[in-house]
């Protein structure tokens, strides 16, 4: 399993257009991914779980993935990430 | 074909008709037993509402820009988590229930948990959540999910419309109305007014109308089915010429009303709900003169909360941006009937158990909406006005109640603002105890239909009766003079917020009797400040 932390810089936090662009990324890889805001992990394929995380700028989220191609996973949510929110 | 109605506003309209269909929405609880086909229903309805929102992406993609248009994407991907399908799927197979019901319940479910999150724009979303569910549970009933299928703008034909139809049409896919039933005064012509489309009442329409091209003329009050082209073109040029006078109508935008020879009075704006803020500003009003908060109650099946309400206040307060938004208390009743208030019949409800009565019966009620009028007031500048008053007791009791909700919010050490109380004046009773009046409050708002209504003794509702309603009977005209000069003597301003502010051709004769303010319905503001402006002109 790998997972990394990331702190939301965008003012509106992940609101629905972003969060409906993570979990395309997400879904695009096999491994399991879930995204974890103060210790609740919800499913990063799963849009209205991601919304209802609630997650605000300058909040701390913690996304992990398990099985399949999850460097990759990793590697391009992170990217995504860092572009986006 | 030619269809003669009455028409309740001017202008033309071409397009395709659809008959509204009231199809029963009402979700019912069934037991079924089969569930591996009631899960296939739903999932060629979920199909079906995918398909439906990729067109809708399209369009709007189109019409309003990538920005605008990501919501679809995002109800396309809201309609396909695989925890709202789980849910759904999971009550049907558990419970052995229907489809519409497993969806309606699930929608709901997820709704809630928006609407409990600690953030406006997070809460918001339970509204997407709600317009999915309710597009899968129109899919599985046949109705379309505001009762308009089409996705290109209509003329919608009806029997009539309930105000808790109207209120949940998606109004911009109509281009007219044109009703069998209704009168120049029902809510389908206010509705048409406020919207600026032409519409017809008294309009007997065949059934096989449906899908056929048509002309609305609201000039002539007719409705003319399948036109040959030589109509088409003639109207079609007609159409144009209107779009130019209307452009030119804009031109006025941020001009002052302000007659030729210097008299100022201000010009509001009527509205029926939050949506409506964006065509008073649109229309360049300089304030809201009637915030009618009866949307709040009617198509719910519930009271509206007070944060419900808040929220929608605050909303319109903040977005007013410090212009006046004069919020008009509860009036349901009479015309306006809600389930859960459990009225009862009345034989004859416009003098019925409505509006203030049922506030001053019901205080629970009125503090929760006074609380959340007041809670709003910090963030912009409202002011209230009560309807259908009769006497100074009822005032002085209002009054009591008000201070009541006052000290309760400073107990809790809530901001709120002082703000102006008004009373409007529609029954005959208020006009003759006016003088007295204006020394409890700060404002009149004359409602020309019910005082008219009363005072010539016309049920408004009633379409035979439209040849004896008399809009500009001298009575009434004499009672506007008298309700004025007492407003005045008594320190309140005066303004009128009926239809009738909006009859241009009484616009000088109310700037005479020294009107401080007309509130009109949005479309009509401009031209009002264009009659205003030409008055005193040599």
């Amino acid at each position: 399993m790998k997972e990394f932390a990331y702190t939301i810089k965008d003012e509106l936090g992940i609101h629905a257009r972003p969060a409906g662009l993570f979990v395309k990324e997400a879904a695009k890889f096999p491994c399991n991914v879930t995204i974890a805001k103060d210790g609740k992990a919800v499913d990063a394929k799963r849009i209205l779980g991601v919304m209802g995380l609630g997650v605000k700028c300058g909040q701390e989220i913690v996304i992990a993935a398990d099985g399949d191609q999850e460097e990759e996973a990793i590697a391009t949510l992170s990217k995504f990430l860092e572009e986006n929110l | 074909m030619e269809i003669k109605g009455k028409s309740v506003f001017k202008g033309i309209a071409i397009g395709k008709i659809e008959i509204y269909n009231k199809g029963n929405k009402t979700v019912v609880r069934r037991s079924i037993e089969d569930s591996a086909a009631e899960v296939e229903r739903f999932e060629q309805a979920k199909q079906e509402a995918g398909t439906q929102l990729a067109a809708l992406y399209e369009k709007a993609l189109k019409e309003v820009g990538e920005v605008n248009a990501a919501i679809f994407e995002v109800h396309q991907m809201m309609l396909e988590d695989q925890d709202f399908i789980d849910a759904i799927i999971g009550i049907i197979e558990n419970q052995k229930v229907n489809a519409e019901y497993a969806v309606a319940q699930t929608g709901d479910n997820f709704a809630e948990m928006f609407a409990a999150m600690d953030d406006d724009y997070m809460r918001a979303r339970s509204a997407d959540i709600k317009d999915i569910s309710e597009r899968l549970v129109g899919i599985l009933c046949g109705v379309g999910a505001d009762g308009i299928r089409s996705e290109e703008p209509i003329i919608l034909l009806a029997d009539d419309l309930a105000p808790s139809e109207t209120v949940q049409l998606d109004k911009s896919k109509v281009l007219s109305f044109v009703t069998r039933h209704g009168s120049a005064n029902s809510h389908t012509a206010i509705l048409a007014r406020t919207m600026n489309i032409p519409a017809l009442v008294s309009a007997d329409y065949p059934d096989d109308a449906e899908g056929k091209t048509a002309i609305v003329d609201g000039y002539e009050g007719i409705l003319i089915i399948d036109p040959p082209v030589s109509v088409l073109e003639e109207y079609t040029s007609r159409l144009n010429k209107d779009l130019e006078e209307k452009a030119l109508l804009q031109e006025l935008k941020g001009k002052e009303n302000v007659t030729a020879d210097g008299r100022k009075i201000n010009l509001y704006a009527n509205i029926g709900g939050v949506s409506d803020v964006a065509s008073v500003l649109a229309n360049d009003a300089s304030g809201i003169g009637l915030f009618r908060s009866e949307f709040l109650y009617l198509g719910t099946d519930d009271y509206p909360t007070e944060e419900q309400q808040f929220l929608a206040y605050r909303n319109v307060a903040e977005t007013m941006a410090g212009k006046k938004v004069i919020i008009r208390t509860l009036d349901i009743g009479a015309d306006k009937q809600v389930d859960y208030f459990n009225l009862g019949n009345e034989d004859n409800p416009a003098m019925g158990y409505r509006a203030i009565r049922i506030c001053l019966d019901r205080p629970e009620i009125f503090k929760t909406q006074l609380r959340a009028i007041y809670r709003a007031s910090y963030y912009g500048n409202l002011a209230i006005m009560f309807p259908m008053i009769i006497s100074m007791s009822e005032v002085k009791r209002i009054k009591e109640i008000v201070e009541e909700v006052k000290a309760s919010l400073r107990e809790e050490e809530i901001p709120f603002k002082e703000i102006e109380l008004g009373v409007m004046i529609e029954t005959p009773a208020a006009v003759m105890i006016s003088e007295e009046l204006a020394k409890e409050v700060d404002f009149f708002s004359i409602g020309t239909n019910d005082l008219t209504q009363y005072t010539l003794a016309i049920d408004r509702q009633n379409a035979k009766l439209d040849s004896f309603y008399d809009s500009h009977h001298p009575a009434i005209l004499k009672m506007l003079k008298m309700v004025v000069d007492n407003g005045h003597k008594g320190g309140c301003w005066v303004g009128i917020c009926g239809e009738l502010g909006a009859d241009l051709t009484l616009t000088e004769e109310f700037v005479n009797m020294g009107f401080d303010e007309l509130s009109v319905s949005p479309s009509m503001v401009l031209r009002v400040r264009d009659k205003i402006r030409k008055i005193g002109a040599k």
